[in-house]
């Protein structure tokens, strides 16, 4: 095997997905705050955005993520019936159920984007659901195809 | 029957639909087709007149949506206060189906309008047709028997018409509009749902993730986000739409396909549950794009996962305006 290869090879395997999360305010924000103060470790990869509720997550932020060349995304929200705005995730989870089955459509691995709930008591639950969503996105590699070169 | 009589038969409807309407007075002003000012098109026509009925007609190349001018309503059809006149409208099915869609999103009042409905016998596929004709020019098109009959100088060729029908004429099974009697001089009828396989597109979705990223980006390649899809479409009424917005911008507007295919992803999830496959955007697109390709798939989307079709009554909320407690979530991160 000659030198390239091998040094490639290192590179790939000291790749780290970047993902940024939305996290409603009300409860997977809070969870995440619990997994902190509880000392659970889950990936540094992630990037939080404070969101108010899982519903302001717009299909476009998701879309403009990715073209901003984010490895990839996770929104998380309260449990359905828990929102603190009633109803806000219900309407979030109909959005993202189309754009989840768009996307792969479109050809984009559906692993890139993930959704999830998580309460603000469940800090365990956050930290292993950011393990498995960093562990899918690691999968796939860098997110090259969706990826706009600016310059 | 063919293509040609029956076409005559539908403008014979029309006309004396739109006449009956204007004589007792029910409406003040009929929106229609009338005759393409260029070959292979139509042109929408305001009548206001009864002497100018006749200017009425039906071909198979009406492929606008006449319903694009009822939301936002346009200057011609609004009184001297701004308030909108009693308005006739030649509705297709499909014309029918997006009347039924803006009364659902209160963007109308559908006691102002009359549609006057036929059966529609389909549309033909513009863009198939220039395909394969290329770079002569088009001086006329006639319907005859069954075939389209393209002239040019010293050139003639035949097209038969139920290949160069639109995909989704195909499979349509709102011919008429889905309304009742009230809101419908002619023909209508009154649907609750409709059985729809999706068969078209299935041998798509079974590809491989890298195949469908290569064949949308071979069909999508060539848009030059000129917005035309936008402006045919009767869903498509919002005052500063995401394209036109620069702060933040959402996507650059250049060619380059990942801001092409940023622009038809969000157009599709903004038309999820309320596009009502007339096709009009496929049918203006100057590159030819099979948009309706995609608009198939939100079909099949809302109907598996939400049981929904869009603009077959002014009732029903639309999916994307609704929630449920109840929606499946298979889709959702969960613990192992």
């Amino acid at each position: 095997m000659t030198q390239t290869v091998l040094e490639e090879k290192k590179v790939d395997e000291k790749w780290e997905p970047k993902i940024i999360a939305f996290l409603c305010n009300w409860c997977s924000y809070a969870g995440a705050d619990l997994a902190g103060v509880s000392r659970i470790q889950y990936p540094p990869n992630i990037r939080i955005v404070r969101v108010p509720c899982s519903g302001r997550v717009n299909p476009y932020f998701i879309i403009k993520s990715l073209l901003d060349g984010w490895d990839g995304v996770v929104v998380s929200g309260c449990h359905p019936g828990d929102c603190h705005y009633i109803s806000g995730n219900l309407v979030a989870r109909r959005r993202f159920a189309i754009l989840k089955e768009l996307l792969e459509f479109f050809g984009i691995e559906p692993g890139r984007v993930n959704f999830m709930w998580a309460s603000a008591a469940e800090g365990e639950r956050f930290a292993v659901l950011i393990r498995k969503a960093t562990k899918i996105v690691k999968e796939l590699g860098p997110n090259t195809k969706f990826q706009k070169k600016w310059c | 029957m063919g293509i040609e009589e029956e076409n005559k038969e539908i403008i014979s409807s029309i006309r004396e639909n739109a006449k009956k309407l204007l004589n007792e007075n029910q409406v003040d002003v009929i929106i229609g087709y009338s005759e393409g000012t260029v070959p292979l098109s139509s042109t929408p026509i305001i009548v206001r007149k009864e002497e100018d009925v006749d200017k009425l007609t039906w071909n198979n190349l009406c492929y606008m949506n006449l319903a694009r001018y009822l939301a936002p309503l346009m200057p011609q059809l609004c009184d001297s206060e701004g308030n909108s006149l009693r308005i006739g409208i030649v509705a297709k099915g499909c014309v029918g189906r997006a009347i039924n869609l803006l009364a659902v999103e209160k963007q109308l009042d559908l006691d102002n309008i009359k549609m006057i409905g036929f059966n529609c016998n389909g549309i033909v596929n513009r863009s198939k047709i220039n395909m394969e004709i290329g770079e002569k020019e088009i001086l006329d098109v006639i319907f005859s028997g069954d075939d389209i009959i393209v002239k040019g100088k010293d050139w003639e060729k035949k097209f038969p018409y139920d290949q160069y029908i639109n995909e989704l004429c195909k499979v349509c099974q709102v011919k008429s509009p889905s309304t009742t009697d009230a809101h419908c001089i002619g023909e209508c009828q009154e649907l609750e749902s409709i059985h729809d396989e999706f068969s078209d597109i299935d041998d798509f979705e079974a590809k491989s993730v890298q195949e469908k990223w290569d064949y949308i980006k071979d069909i999508l390649q060539v848009c030059t986000l000129c917005y035309s899809c936008r402006q045919a479409c009767p869903a498509c009424y919002c005052n500063l739409c995401f394209v036109d917005q620069n702060k933040p911008i959402w996507f650059g507007k250049t060619t380059e396909y990942r801001d092409i295919f940023t622009f038809h992803l969000i157009r599709a999830t903004h038309l999820a549950g309320r596009c009502v496959a007339c096709g009009a955007c496929s049918s203006v697109c100057p590159v030819g794009i099979d948009l309706n390709f995609i608009t198939r798939k939100l079909e099949k989307i809302v109907k598996k996962r939400f049981d929904y079709t869009s603009g077959l009554n002014a009732e029903i909320l639309p999916p994307m305006m609704d929630f449920d407690m109840k929606d499946t979530q298979e889709f959702m991160l969960e613990e192992d």
